[in-house]
């Protein structure tokens, strides 16, 4: 089982598909990380050699943020926007989506699960 | 999508003028503006502007971080009030 970046890697999985489950790693790092270390994006991960795992280990270390690090980097990214008072870090600071989508309906990603509202009038009918 | 790089961050030019004036003068007034798609350029770090939200103007004082941001993010034009009968 090979552990990179504090992420224990399937065995049985393809070395491109491997890699995502590093958080900060998505197919297309996953593959210029393996074209940099010439490695084949098909070998399995549990058949790569020593040698080719502390180069993968390497390349990953120098040029590619992952996990923590990158929780860490999005995190003061979030708090300069809510620090500056812009419209996004108020958007952030509210829990609305920030690029201007419609909050009338939906949104409830960012939302959250739908808070119902006790006692609303009965439209009239009729 | 963002403005091309070729033509620069857009700054009106009459505001360009105020802020490098400004900068230039010992004493620092805030300066009005209606001109909310302006970039805040580092030339605007260190003072204070006034930008309109369509209703009045907003103070806003600049600070390193806000480079790159424009005006009108920092003067928002709405205010929610929170939603009739619910309780603060």
């Amino acid at each position: 089982m090979a552990r990179i970046a504090g992420v224990d890697l399937p065995n049985n999985k393809r070395g491109v598909i491997g890699l995502t489950y590093i958080y900060g790693i998505g197919p297309t790092i996953a593959k210029q990380i393996l074209d940099k270390a010439k490695v084949s994006h098909d070998k399995k991960v549990e058949d790569w050699s020593d040698d080719e795992q502390s180069t993968i280990r390497q390349i990953i270390n120098d040029d590619v943020t992952t996990e923590g690090a990158l929780r860490s980097e999005i995190q003061t990214n979030i708090k300069r926007l809510m620090d500056i008072g812009c419209y996004r870090g108020i958007r952030h600071r509210l829990g609305l989506p920030l690029r201007g989508q419609s909050t009338k309906n939906n949104a409830r990603t960012r939302k959250g699960r739908r808070k119902t509202v006790a006692n609303k009038k009965k439209a009239p009918t009729g | 999508m963002s403005r091309s790089l070729k033509k620069g961050p857009y700054v009106h030019y009459k505001l360009e003028k105020r802020v490098l004036e400004m900068q230039e003068s010992t004493k620092k007034t805030p300066i009005k503006t209606w001109s909310r798609a302006s970039m805040i350029t580092p030339d605007f770090v260190g003072l204070s502007i006034q930008v309109h939200n369509g209703n009045k103007f907003i103070p806003v004082y600049v600070t390193e971080n806000m480079v790159g941001h424009k005006l009108g993010e920092f003067a928002p034009t709405r205010i929610f009030r929170g939603h009739a009968g619910s309780k603060k």
